[in-house]
Order: C-alpha cells, then sequence, then structure tokens
C-alpha cells in the first residue's frame, strides 16, 4: 500500500475550521434521532461524517467525535476500529468492495477480484499507484441472488461479470 | 387454492414503494383497525397467528413480547435490518418495493406494545435502502400517520428513525445490535437478562426481524387465525425464502412456511443451471447445517427441518451442483466465521481463524486425516463455549460439511491437492437472471 505523504492529525485543532463547522451541522442533525440524555449513541454516524468530511477517520476525527458527543476517545477508537466501513488511515479516491462469500464465488466474484487486482495491481486493501482505487475483498452484502456484488463508493452493483466489473471500475476518475 | 402472498403481493407495480401507491392497495388500513382496538387483544391475534422470528432463531413473536415486564417504562422497538447472513437478501426488497408496509407494522407493533420510540437497525452496507426508508418515514409523517400523533389518535406518540451501522456481521445478534447502537462497537451481552427485560439504554426492548414486522399489517387485517394456517404445525404464515448459487433461476420466493425444499430448488428455481445433480445445499443462510443433495426432500417449516438435522434460519438457501468443491466452499464459510468473530469470546476469537487454517491446509493438499479429526475436534470445542450464537454458527457448517462429504475431504489429502483443481466453484461460473416475486432483475 502507497502511504501518502502526510501525517495524521491528531488533535481536532489540526482539522480545517471549515470541515468542523460542517460536521457540527451535520451532527446536529443526527442528534436530533437520540433522546438528549443519549448522545454517545451517534458515535458511528458521527465518525462516517466525519470520513465524509476529512476524508478518513483520523485519530483527530475520533476526537472530534468523543468531544462532540461526551464520551471518550477511547470509545471512539472502539467504534472506529471495530467496523470494517470505517477507515482509520487514508485511501484511493474511490473505495471498490467485491464479495467473494459463497453465493458470489459460485457465480464469478473470485475471478471478478482477482481481475481487479491484476488490472489494478495491488492485493487485497490496497491502493493503485495513482491513488484513485481502494480494493477491498468483503464479506457477504446480501445480494446472492443478484450476485457477483461489489460496492463501489458505498454504491450496489450487482449481476457483475469480469468484463462489467472492469468497466465499471476503469471509468472511475 | 391460489397462492397467497402477503410479503411480495406489491412487488414490482409501479411506485410501490410511495404513500400514495401504498394507501392506493388499503395501505396503513390495518392500522386504523388496530387503532380502534386493544393493545392486549393484537398481542393474543400474533400469538394466535403463530409468527415466527424471520431472522434466523425462529422465536415465536407473540411469545417474545410477552416478556416484556409490565411497568417499566420507557420500552423500546429495534427493527433489525442489518441482513448479512450469506445467503440472504430478502429484508432489502421488503424495504425497496414496500417500505410503508414496514412501517405501518412498526406502527401496530409499537401501538400493541405502548413503545413510543423505534429504531431500524439497517447494516451499513444498505446505503440506498436507508435512504428509502428515511423518504417513507418522511412521507408518512408529513402524512401524519407517524409522530405527534400516530395513525391520527390522539396521546400515542411514535418516533421512528434510521440507524445505519457500519460493516460488522455481529450486529444482527439482537444484544450486539443494541451495543451498536448504543455508539459501541458490537460486543454481544451475555443473556439473561433477555433484550425484552433489559435492552437498550438498559429498558425494556423488543427486537424483530424487517420480515417479522412486515407481516403484521395482514394479521391485523385478516386475523392471526388465518395467518396460521397458512402454515404448519408451530409456524404460521409465508416466508420469504432467498435462493441462490448454482439454480437456473435464483431470487426470492414467497411460500408457505413449510414448503418444501426440493420443490423449492427442482420446481421453482428450475434446478441446477448447468443440468448437473445437485451436491449440496445450505438452506437456511451459511449457518446451517449443509444438506446432500439426497437429503433435501424435506419440509422448510422449522422444527421439520430442525428434526432433518439442519435449520431454515434466514430462509437463505444456497445451492452447489456436483461440479463443486465443498472443501473449498466450507474454506470460504469459515474466512467468513474468521473475519467476523467479534473476539470478545476466546473459543470463537482463536478457534475460527485456526478452523480456517486447516479447512484451507486440506483444500491445498497440505493436511493428514488426524487434520480432519482434529477440525472436527475443534468445532466441537466451539460450539457452545461461546457467549452468542457465532460460535455455533461457526461451528456448524464445519461440522456438517465433514460429517456429510468426509471422502471429499480425504480425498484431498490422498490426492495431496484439490482434486477439482481450478473449477472449484463450479464449471458454470455466471451470473443469471432472477426472480424478486413478480420482478426479474
Amino acid at each position: 500500500m502507497s502511504a501518502p505523504d502526510r501525517k495524521m492529525p491528531l488533535d481536532p485543532s489540526e482539522l480545517p475550521k471549515e470541515g468542523v463547522a460542517k460536521f457540527d451541522a451535520e451532527l446536529a442533525h443526527v442528534l436530533k434521532r437520540f433522546p438528549d440524555d443519549k448522545k454517545a449513541a451517534a458515535m458511528i454516524p458521527a465518525l462516517r461524517i466525519g470520513q465524509e468530511i476529512f476524508g478518513y477517520v483520523s485519530t483527530a476525527v475520533q476526537k472530534l467525535a468523543a468531544d462532540r458527543l461526551g464520551t471518550s476517545p477511547a470509545r471512539a477508537e472502539e467504534v472506529a476500529t471495530f467496523y470494517v466501513m470505517l477507515d482509520t488511515e487514508p485511501t484511493g479516491r474511490h473505495i471498490v468492495e467485491v464479495c467473494t462469500n459463497v453465493s458470489c464465488c459460485l457465480t464469478g466474484g473470485e475471478r471478478i477480484f482477482e481481475h481487479l487486482k491484476k488490472k489494478l495491481g495491488v492485493e487485497n486493501k490496497g491502493t493503485s499507484a495513482d491513488g484513485r482505487v481502494t480494493l477491498r475483498e468483503v464479506e457477504c452484502l446480501g445480494a446472492c441472488g443478484t450476485a457477483p456484488a461489489m460496492l463501489v463508493d458505498e454504491e450496489q452493483h450487482e449481476r457483475l461479470s469480469v468484463e462489467k466489473a472492469d468497466q465499471i471500475v476503469g471509468g472511475l476518475k | 387454492m391460489s397462492e397467497t402472498l402477503i410479503l411480495t403481493k406489491r412487488w414490482g407495480k409501479k411506485d410501490s414503494a410511495t404513500l400514495a401507491s401504498y394507501r392506493a392497495d388499503g395501505g396503513y388500513e390495518a392500522l386504523s383497525k388496530a387503532l380502534a382496538t386493544s393493545p392486549a387483544d393484537i398481542v393474543e391475534d400474533v400469538k394466535r397467528s403463530n409468527l415466527r422470528g424471520r431472522g434466523g432463531a425462529g422465536f415465536a413473536t407473540g411469545l417474545k413480547w410477552t416478556f416484556l415486564p409490565k411497568d417499566v417504562r420507557p420500552r423500546y422497538l429495534c427493527v433489525n435490518a442489518d441482513e448479512s447472513e450469506p445467503g440472504t437478501f430478502k429484508d432489502r426488497y421488503i424495504i425497496e418495493h414496500d417500505p410503508h408496509m414496514l412501517l405501518e407494522g412498526i406502527a401496530i407493533t409499537c401501538f400493541a406494545l405502548d413503545i413510543h420510540l423505534a429504531y431500524i437497525y439497517i447494516r451499513g452496507e444498505f446505503k440506498r435502502q436507508a435512504e428509502i426508508l428515511e423518504k417513507a418515514i418522511a412521507e408518512a409523517s408529513a402524512a401524519g400517520i407517524l409522530g405527534a400523533k400516530l395513525g391520527g389518535k390522539a396521546g400515542f406518540e411514535l418516533q421512528v428513525h434510521v440507524h445505519r451501522g457500519a460493516g460488522a456481521y455481529i450486529c444482527g445478534e439482537e444484544s450486539a445490535l443494541m451495543e451498536s447502537l448504543e455508539g459501541k462497537k458490537g460486543y454481544p451481552r451475555i443473556k439473561p437478562p433477555f433484550p425484552a427485560v433489559v435492552g437498550l439504554w438498559g429498558k425494556p426492548t423488543i427486537i424483530n426481524n424487517v420480515e417479522t414486522i412486515a407481516n403484521l399489517p395482514w394479521i391485523v387485517q385478516n386475523g392471526g387465525a388465518a395467518f396460521a394456517a397458512l402454515g404448519a404445525g408451530k409456524s404460521g404464515g409465508t416466508r420469504l425464502f432467498c435462493v441462490s448459487g448454482h439454480v437456473k433461476r435464483p431470487g426470492i420466493y414467497e411460500k408457505p412456511v413449510h414448503y418444501n425444499l426440493k420443490k423449492l430448488v427442482m420446481e421453482d428455481c428450475g434446478g441446477t443451471a448447468s443440468g448437473r445433480p445437485v451436491k449440496a445445499v445450505i438452506p437456511g443462510g451459511s449457518s446451517s447445517p449443509v444438506l446432500r443433495g439426497d437429503e433435501i426432500d424435506v419440509s422448510l417449516e422449522f422444527d421439520a427441518i430442525k428434526a432433518a438435522g439442519s435449520m431454515s434460519g434466514s430462509g437463505g438457501v444456497i445451492v452447489m451442483d456436483d461440479s463443486v468443491c465443498v472443501v473449498r466452499a466450507l474454506a470460504r464459510i469459515a474466512k467468513f466465521y474468521a473475519e467476523e468473530s467479534c473476539g470478545q469470546c476466546t473459543p470463537c476469537r482463536e478457534g475460527t481463524p485456526w478452523m480456517e487454517g486447516i479447512v484451507e491446509k486440506i483444500e491445498h493438499g497440505h493436511a493428514t486425516a488426524a487434520d480432519v479429526d482434529k477440525l472436527e475436534q475443534l468445532a466441537n470445542s466451539i460450539a457452545g463455549m461461546t457467549i452468542c450464537a457465532l460460535g455455533d454458527a461457526a461451528a456448524m457448517p464445519v461440522q456438517s460439511f465433514v460429517k456429510k462429504f468426509k471422502p471429499d475431504f480425504l480425498a484431498h489429502v490422498e490426492a495431496r491437492g484439490c482434486p477439482v483443481g481450478e473449477r472449484g466453484w463450479g464449471v458454470v461460473q455466471e451470473s443469471r437472471e432472477a426472480w424478486v416475486g413478480g420482478i426479474r432483475y
């Protein structure tokens, strides 16, 4: 994996101010879903918002979320590192996640994953040298009847073939 | 008698996900009917219906509801839309094609149980489905169905929210789901106490699967007895069976809960696409014990298939023809559980990657017959030894694959490699048109 040449922000003060303002605005919207004394429940949405705004869930983003939800940074880190859709390290501009669970493999999912590895010149979880795509092998996406399936930037793509997957990934800027 | 369709009857209609379309088909009339009766009567009717949980465990829904302590408030409802069991893909289509049926079911459930705050916990990968739900909730709220006055009834408030997970199979386990909803990592809780007594934020909580809840409007409209009559034994109604793998017509089939597995695979789904014999069928999601091709002439009803040595679990039927390498298939299943073990209990955390390693070793021809025995022993020492059912779920496929296909495992040892070779996932590996209710994908 090609590590981008920059340091991970460790403290919320290192995050761009306009990003933090956006984070607060979006979080306020999410907090309406929970009782006033249960703000900490919003940890997953808070970290997701942070990931969308700042690119990934750095230590600074974890601390920001913990601060706003009135809980400890340890709680934020526990969540950030437990869930596979939260990235604690920088990723490529696009994330391609190919399912290789049983139903997908029975319909060609493994071939798709192997093809994309070769095409992008990466191993599992790797980012292409141009920083364009991070490729991951993932577990069942709930698309077994319309297998094989993959997610591209969280959008579902189903009934794939090697050619179709190649085309979709090739079209990413 | 023509087939009764409860869950898929509106799929494929134009704009079926909109409130206007749902109402044109009599939607939310069941809620009005429910609001005019007593909550206790609804609970009784659900008990009478023999509705059992569609998420995997098959627990009687009405009975679960009666576990709520009488005088503790608030109570919460969590609708489990985590749908992550490999082979299962039904709840997403309920959400995509008839989200208001789910919302009406939620409204009825909450009225029956005096619940005023409900969360739909949906897996993170279902971004589009989460957006569809948000939109449906906004529509129902704007129309005065949800919100301050449930169905226009003064004094009964109901708020429904969508909560998106972030990728963790374990969060489909009900106590892990609550932990996740509280903003923590998904570590299952020790039971008892059960969620109905001590649940979300320590309060009584009912957790039901999407499909389970979606049956409620029909039950209220037609009566619990009519629902029970659609099924057999202690299981009422229809189910969404999800068929995937080597069949000619994969998809979602709504059938009576006691439908025959062989009929489903060979007739409804047209048998295998290759025309080759069926080698193995996983009948209820990857956790359920595998059946050999010659064992599938069984009822899918919860108790009947249990008696046949497997389970109908979440309704995820995975079919493999005889060109498949069952050792490779098991290796992939074992990898799944190793990936998804949350790490809380030692037998599961350590045992799942160990099992994966042994199966891989067998698949690649580096194992001896003693390794096959060790694999079985290992599975036996994980099952029943963990806080949640993931340990069992990881052990059951291993135990059943080795038991049902021992010659295949030993053939790998003998040949010092995979006898099937490169094409272990089958001679025909391609996507096929899926039959999802009345829709073709």
